[in-house]
């Protein structure tokens, strides 16, 4: 293979149930799903690989996808900018899907961009051990982070995990049975693509699986020198295997071998090597350091975010569904929060203007790219009166480095924490679901990589 | 700002307006006609007949003039219907006026209505074109927008969040009192301080008293040339000035705006003053009603239109330099506060209370020999709206 990983981001969302899971159960936003979070893990990686990077082609990977019949990353392509020429297409069904989207972007050279909401019915070991978040590689020619030496797949066929399309939850059949299936493959796995390489043993070996029992044990079926680790959220569906890849990027040292075995209706195993690029290209914002900056949300609350419990809507119309031209029309700004910049004085624009609100120039516009735009909280206010399922509704004025203004809300936020001249950034989200169109948009959140404002 | 105005050249002769409030007992074409009525009957026995075109404000309550047509089954007569935001009520009045004006017609009449209560849903309904789901105003309530009003002008004068409380509570609490003699308010009983500052938030530090309510409601008044006035009645009010203005919307994308101001508002009032040939509206008016939405709306109004220099209308106000028996009465038939909001009555209720307050007919609200009055809208949201302001004065000259 000619491609390298040259880059590679990781988000995991800012919210744990209070009453699951000690308080360690990562879950989606309300205003979050797998679209929304593959854009966050992506945007970050595209803003420290910087804007020369290549993305030829996107795949996405979820088993959650938010659409079917169309393609979500389009989505995605639309948010982060990419050019019309780049391929961009969804790999759907099962934590199989991440492992094919990563084969397709190193194969062709491209991202891949994985990302799952995992929901199980309360009580639940899903609800219980599962995991929200996303994790995002680029591939491309020339030297980058790690380079892979050698890979194996085997395939069988056999029911452990499962679920139907019409649901949201899924089924698993006793642990155990998966587990013996599954030891088998990923010891022949893993020994076949070592001896490949001609190694022992790897120095980090990660292990994930949909089948807990197999991450419980995987220290029995294969290990690492260094390191032996699984999912650093629970089973991520389609982003479990990026998620753990992520994890250990960020601590591993250089030249260093990397085992990654992902089981799930087969084996497949990857071995990397890490390259002397990978100290200066690590994600700005760790995988632990994500984990570490959360809010609880209670478990009722959860639930109705997931439609697993109705609440009482408040007194107000439903929204109405965005409609596909006018969507259509202003699809630089709803999906690439793309603004406009007078050319006669420079006003920026959010959204795009034909005319401008300064001079009053007409048709005398620039594309301003709007999803890096960080900016300042000019004032805000905490609105109790507008309906959302994680009350309160905290709105930001938020004024842009470089010019312009917009008016966003304030997502993942506590009140507690805002004060005027806070810095924020942009992050894309689902507002609600109306008509059955998914309203995706921009909201504000606190910048998270505040290392990564020097090099913008 | 180009207006040559109509000063002098038609007037108020006969006004209706219903009881605002929760009207379940009455339909819109219930409210059209008992407003409508009670303005012929107060103007000389004129007919429905009589009057030569209708405009009819309302934002949400029906469309096209079929919707007062209808009710009052009236004989092919002219009817427009007008929606201009919170400023619809107004600009049935204003185009109504310039009807006259021009001289295409003698008689007209301005209507306004609406029923806001019917819905089942509280707050306003927006009936917005297919969209794509991106404009701010979709997630974000009114009262959340006009709350950011409170802390910018605390933090642009150095106002002590504690004194700027006290301002908006003096608002609430005048507005309310002033509506307790109004027979036909929402809400006839004043609300004390401390209820108004105990009260659940809404938005920032907006309470439900910081708030206007939500309500039901229709008035109507007969235009005619300034000329003829006297033949209606012995007490006609005259229009001195009319403006209005639709903003660019360039405050909320640009980093320049402080929200402190209202410019809609600053240049609708300079362009009525100067209709009415109105150098100091302070010593020159003798009471106004205004949009008082939010209670720092107010606050900030009194500056816009100049009532109150800059930084300083929170003293203003706490002096009770607005109070019923203060400098400059405002809101004295109890405000937006008082009578809720119904969007296409709301102008044309401003105006009824200056028609009554001209003939002596205010009862316990009544000012002492009131000439010139203004009334006032905004529609819209800082940042960006339509501001309607009027002078209205009981003589010619």
């Amino acid at each position: 293979m000619s491609h390298e990983l040259q880059a590679y981001a990781a988000y995991v969302p800012s919210w744990r149930i209070a009453d699951v899971s000690r308080g360690n159960r990562v879950v989606a936003a309300f205003d979050e799903d797998s679209t929304t979070m593959g854009t966050q893990a992506a945007g970050a990686l595209l803003r420290g690989a910087g804007s020369g990077a290549a993305v030829p082609t996107l795949y996405f990977a979820t088993t959650s996808p938010a659409y079917l019949d169309k393609t979500n990353a389009t989505a995605i392509h639309a948010a982060l900018g990419l050019e019309r020429g780049s391929f961009a297409a969804d790999v759907v069904g099962s934590a199989r899907s991440g492992v094919a989207a990563m084969r397709a972007a190193e194969a062709e050279g491209g991202l891949a961009v994985l990302a799952d909401v995992r929901t199980g019915r309360p009580g639940s070991a899903d609800e219980k051990l599962g995991g929200d978040g996303a994790a995002a590689f680029l591939f491309g020619p020339g030297d980058g982070v790690a380079r892979v030496l050698a890979r194996r797949s085997l395939t069988s066929e056999f029911l452990d995990r499962w679920r139907l399309p019409s649901s949201t939850t899924g089924e698993q059949w006793e642990e155990r049975f998966g587990f013996e299936e599954y030891a088998d493959l990923v010891r022949t796995a893993a020994a076949e693509v070592l001896a490949d390489a001609e190694l022992d043993e790897a120095d980090h070996v990660v292990l994930t699986s949909p089948n807990s029992a197999v991450t419980k044990r995987a220290g029995n079926v294969v290990k690492g020198t260094l390191s032996t680790t699984g999912s650093p959220i629970g089973h991520a569906g389609a982003a479990d295997v990026g998620l753990g890849l992520a994890a250990v990027l960020d601590v591993a040292g250089p030249d260093e071998t990397i085992l990654l075995v992902s089981a799930a209706d087969g084996c497949d195993a990857l071995l990397l090597r890490t390259t002397d690029l990978l100290a200066e290209r690590r994600q700005a914002s760790p995988v632990t350091a994500q984990l570490a900056s959360s809010r609880e949300v209670d478990q009722l609350t959860y639930l109705s975010w997931r439609g697993l419990l109705e609440r009482e809507m408040p007194r107000r119309p439903e929204p109405d569904r965005p409609a596909a031209p006018p969507s259509g029309r202003a699809a630089g700004w709803k999906f690439g929060f793309n603004g406009s910049r007078c050319t006669a004085c420079q006003m920026v624009h959010l959204p795009p203007h034909r005319v401008c609100r300064n001079c009053g120039a007409q048709d005398a516009m620039a594309v301003v790219p709007g999803t890096r735009l960080v900016g300042t909280v000019a004032t805000y206010t905490v609105d109790r009166l507008a309906f959302s399922p994680s009350p309160p509704v905290v709105v930001v004025v938020v004024d842009f480095d470089g010019g312009g203004r917009a008016s966003l809300e304030l997502a993942d936020a506590d009140p507690a924490d805002l004060a005027v001249g806070g810095r924020v950034e942009l992050t894309f989200r689902r507002f609600f679901t109306a008509g059955n169109v998914r309203n995706y948009f921009w909201k504000a959140r606190p910048l998270v990589e505040a290392a990564a404002e020097g090099s913008n | 700002m180009a207006s040559n105005g109509i000063n002098d050249r038609v007037a108020v002769v006969g006004m209706g307006c219903t009881r605002f409030g929760e009207r379940w007992d009455q339909s819109s074409d219930d409210l059209l006609l008992d407003a409508v009525g009670e303005c012929l009957d107060s103007a000389a026995g004129v007919r429905c007949d009589d009057v030569d075109a209708y405009w009819l404000g309302t934002l949400n309550s029906g469309q096209s003039g079929l919707t007062l047509s209808r009710p009052l089954a009236l004989d092919y007569k002219p009817v427009t219907r007008v929606e201009n935001y919170c400023a619809t009520g107004s600009e049935a009045f204003r185009n109504a006026c310039y009807a006259v004006a021009s001289g295409a017609y003698d008689r007209v009449m301005a209507v306004g209505v609406e029923k806001l209560k019917d819905s089942g849903f509280s707050g306003l309904l927006r009936a917005d074109p297919p969209s794509d789901g991106t404009a701010p105003e979709l997630s974000i309530t009114a009262p959340a927008a006009f709350s950011l009003l409170d802390p910018a002008y605390c933090t642009k004068y150095g106002v002590d969040e504690g004194a700027m409380r006290q301002a908006m509570t003096h608002v609430a609490w005048k507005n309310h009192r002033n509506g307790a003699l109004n027979p036909k308010a929402q809400f006839q009983a004043e609300v004390s301080r401390a209820k108004i500052e105990a009260a659940p938030t809404v938005a920032g530090r907006l309470g439900v008293f910081d708030c206007s309510g939500v309500s039901d409601g229709a008035a109507a008044a007969l235009i005619v040339r300034a000329e003829d006035a006297l033949n209606y009645t012995d007490h006609p009010m005259y229009v001195k000035g009319l403006s209005l203005t639709a903003g660019p919307m360039r405050g909320g994308m640009d980093p320049a705006y402080d929200f402190t101001t209202f410019p809609e508002v600053e240049r609708a009032a300079r362009d009525a003053y100067a209709q009415a040939g109105i150098d100091d509206p302070l010593e020159a008016l003798s009471f106004a009603e205004v949009h008082d939405c939010f209670t720092p709306t107010e606050i900030v109004l009194m500056e816009d239109l100049g009532f109150s220099p800059r930084g300083q209308s929170w003293k203003d106000v706490l002096a009770g330099d607005f109070d019923l028996d203060g400098r400059l009465p405002i809101n004295p038939d109890g405000g937006l506060k008082s009578f809720g909001h119904p969007v296409g009555a709301s102008g044309l209720r401003m105006l009824y209370e200056a028609y009554l307050q001209f003939r002596g007919q205010a009862g316990k609200r009544q000012l002492a020999d009131p000439r010139l009055a203004m009334t006032h809208n905004l529609g819209g949201r800082p940042g960006g709206c339509v501001s309607f302001v009027s002078i209205v004065g009981n003589e010619l000259g």
